[in-house]
């Protein structure tokens, strides 16, 4: 199962390699990782998405846990959560193709950030999902250069993670 | 306040941490904090000769006291000389404090000489690590260093020091900080009352119980109230190999070691089982054998103070999270409140049983090796060094065959007498590990059981024996093998010695003792096993080195059976499975 796991972590040189070492290291795997700092300069938030039976997401966030840099964790897929996820796309537009990629840009809200005469390059921020279809939308051969930004998180309602 | 440099104030915030011992080998980058060593006295440093000895030694301290070994390294090589003994430290979870030195600060990355990524080297093996940034830091890091090495699950922590840092015209403000906060670190403490509670009440309805105690009980000091809580049940216990000495090896309710080499009647009791009671005991491969295969008829309670240990492998019915002293105190406490006991005569037939499978097969019920042949049997050996030590020794091992003999046939009644690598199984552990104890038990006898094999990984340690007045018994079972590798090769590779014999080229160990200064005594005819060995034991002012020949044919038994085996198959005799 796909799982989104929010990580508040010190925010140390040589925190983020023991995350990802972690991962390596027990053979968990890793769909996407984001990390940045909050509000609090000493801490940083991280965001992966794993994949994982049960057994295997308990694992993952008991050794978590033990890492010392580790302040706190959630898994945000066990609650109702928001998920986006930033999407930079240039696709290549000459001619007709360009009302076309307009049309798709719309449908799924996003934005032409830059333009030349035989491209566009495309904003759209949404759930993986979405941007999954916005790619298929605009097919295989118009597509430069893609840029995902991994998956960020946060829960719905009042709950918040901090310390 | 008082003004030191980094180098002063790391040998400071060491004494005042209690401190009183390092292990250590300078070089170029921890030469600041070596001149600050030699500028002092509250610390002795033992100079040994090769960083790996350096570990194992403060390792073997620790296991023998409880309190975290010191290591002090230079950068590079040396710290990359102490990976092993930190990683074998790591798998199981000693107390460890390892100092490295760095090249300066504006000088790292830039693969400068003896410029290792140490932090990164050693960050799957540590409990923690820190590179510290400035000499202001040294104090807080080295308290924090302590205090995550030997609270929880212990470990190994690495403090990783520039040599800018140390710089001895550098001086700042020295104060040792009493009190200790870190928010992304609380180790478990007393286990959830309702769960010790549900335990207990599972516990006192089994009918087939075992208790199955890891090295979670020595390390936890939980030894003393396991045997209480076994007693006052009077149910069975088995130990794994890493536990040997949380119960009394000589008490009729000791079933022996369990896993890969365990008895017969531990691993048969405990694949029948209906309750088993884990504690301080992670599941290892080497002891479930198949996990699927594992107990399938018990309900398991697990209490480790890791959580990430529990249901790791095996899925426990009754977590409990705690320290081992204090679940064993809880339970104890609502077992004596309740005044309930177990159903006695259920229990009266589960012995019955069990009795039954230590005669049939068991090893301490009769000898089950050869006691008719011209050839010293490894086992006996071990047995004859049991009787004339009283059983009182301290024991470290190496790995191979040996280890398994000793542990089997050496019967430990105390906790931290027993001293082997069973997570990592390091051959060259042995003698480092025995000086370790010995300078922290200089009154006891203190035993390497080793091979010709493993002995020769660190040798070189004899020379540190010889410097610090360092009197062990080094016994060598000399099969003239690798004798475990051997084992497994006529087992499963129809005899196919793959370089595991060494063709005549192992040195008279004799003449190496002597080299180094201490005895050399070998023993080669079984009439005159026992003399010899009260000869050597009778010694106790010089390291005596005892090479005794052993049949080299010889395997360990039982065996788990491998692969797709359950905890009760087994090999019995190179002929008979069970
Ligand atoms: C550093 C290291 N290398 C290799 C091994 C694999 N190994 C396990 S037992 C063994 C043989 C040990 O031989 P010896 O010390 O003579 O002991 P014996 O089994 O003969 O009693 C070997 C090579 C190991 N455990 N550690
Ligand atoms: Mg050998």
């Amino acid at each position: 199962m796909r799982r989104i796991i929010s990580v508040l972590m010190e925010n140390e040189p040589g925190a983020l390699s023991r995350v990802v070492g972690l991962f390596s290291q027990r053979g968990y795997n890793i769909e996407t990782l984001t990390v940045a700092p909050t509000e609090d300069e000493t801490l940083s938030r991280l965001t992966m998405v794993t994949i994982g039976d049960d057994h295997k997401i308990e694992q993952i966030t008991k050794n978590l846990n033990k890492l010392i840099d580790v302040v706190k964790l959630v898994d945000l897929t066990e609650g109702s959560h928001i998920e986006r996820e930033l999407l930079l796309v240039k696709v290549r537009a000459s001619g007709a193709q360009r009302d076309e990629v307009k049309r798709s840009v719309d449908i799924f809200r996003g934005q032409i950030v830059d333009v030349t005469s035989n491209m566009y390059t495309v904003q759209v921020a949404g759930t993986s999902d979405k941007l999954d279809a916005f790619l298929q939308a605009l097919g295989e051969h118009t597509i430069m250069e893609v840029v995902r930004s991994g998956v960020s998180g946060i829960a719905r309602g009042e709950k918040v993670l901090s310390i | 306040m008082e003004l030191l440099s980094g180098g002063d104030m790391l040998v400071r915030a060491l004494q005042d941490e209690g401190v009183d011992l390092i292990f250590g080998y300078p070089g170029g980058s921890a030469l600041h904090i070596y001149d600050a060593i030699f500028r002092q006295k509250g610390i002795k440093h033992v100079l040994v000769r090769h960083e790996q000895g350096a570990t194992h030694a403060a390792d073997g301290y620790a296991r023998a006291t409880g309190k975290p070994g010191v290591v002090l390294v230079t950068s590079g090589p040396g710290a990359t000389n102490a990976i092993t003994g930190i990683a074998t430290a790591y798998m199981d979870s000693i107390p460890m404090v390892v100092i490295s030195g760095q090249v300066p600060s504006d000088k790292i990355g830039e693969d400068a000489f003896q410029e290792t990524d140490m932090v990164g080297c050693s960050r799957p093996i540590v409990k923690h690590s820190f590179l510290v940034k400035s000499a202001e830091e040294i104090p807080a890091v080295v308290k924090k260093a302590f205090y995550i090495a030997s609270t929880g699950r212990p470990g190994p922590v690495v403090i990783d020091v520039p040599k800018d840092v140390t710089n001895p015209a550098d001086r700042f403000p020295y104060e040792y900080p009493e009190k200790l906060r870190m928010r992304s670190y609380t180790p478990a403490g007393k286990g959830h009352t309702g769960q010790i509670r549900k335990a207990l009440a599972l516990l006192l309805s089994a009918r087939r119980p075992v208790i199955y105690a890891g090295g979670g009980v020595v390390q936890g000091d939980g030894a003393e109230l396991l045997t209480e809580l076994a007693q006052a049940l009077n149910y069975p216990v088995t130990n794994t190999l890493m536990g040997l000495g949380a119960y009394p090896g000589s008490d009729r309710r000791f079933l022996g070691m369990l896993g890969m080499h365990g008895t017969f009647e531990a691993n048969t009791a405990m694949h029948h089982a209906d309750v088993i009671f884990a504690i301080g005991a992670r599941f290892d491969d080497r002891v479930t054998n198949t996990p699927g295969k594992f107990c399938p008829g018990a309900k398991i309670i697990h209490v480790d103070v890791d959580p990430a240990s529990i249901s790791k492998t095996i899925v426990a019915d009754i977590p409990i999270v705690g320290t081992v002293q204090s679940v064993l105190r809880d339970m104890l406490d609502m077992l004596r409140e309740s005044g309930e006991q177990p159903d006695q005569s259920a229990i009266v037939d589960w012995w019955r049983q069990i009795d039954d499978w230590r005669e049939r097969h068991g090893i301490y019920t009769a000898p089950r090796y050869r006691t008719d042949g011209a050839l010293i049997m490894p086992q006996e050996v071990i047995t004859a060094v049991h009787e004339i030590t009283g059983g009182d020794a301290f024991v470290t091992s190496d790995v191979g065959q040996h280890q398994m003999f000793a542990a089997q046939y050496y019967r430990f009644d105390k906790p931290r007498r027993w001293i082997n690598s069973g997570g990592l199984g390091t051959m060259g552990f042995g003698l480092p590990a025995a000086l370790g104890v010995k300078i922290a038990h200089p009154d006891s006898e203190v035993i390497c059981v080793t091979g010709e094999g493993s002995i020769q990984m660190c040798i070189q340690e004899l020379s540190t024996a010889t410097q610090y007045h360092l009197p062990v018994k080094i016994l060598c079972l000399n099969n003239q093998a690798l004798g475990m590798v051997k084992q497994w090769q006529e087992m499963q590779y129809e005899g196919r010695l793959s370089n595991s014999v060494y063709e005549e080229s192992l040195p008279d160990f004799v003449k190496l003792a002597e080299a180094y200064g201490h005895l050399g005594m070998k023993i080669e005819r079984r009439e005159e096993l026992r003399d010899k060995l009260a000869e050597a034991f009778a010694i106790k002012d010089r390291t005596v080195f005892i090479d005794v020949y052993v049949d080299p044919s010889e395997h360990v038994y039982p065996m788990q059976v491998m692969p797709n085996g359950s905890m009760r198959d087994m090999w019995l005799s190179k002929t008979e499975r069970t």
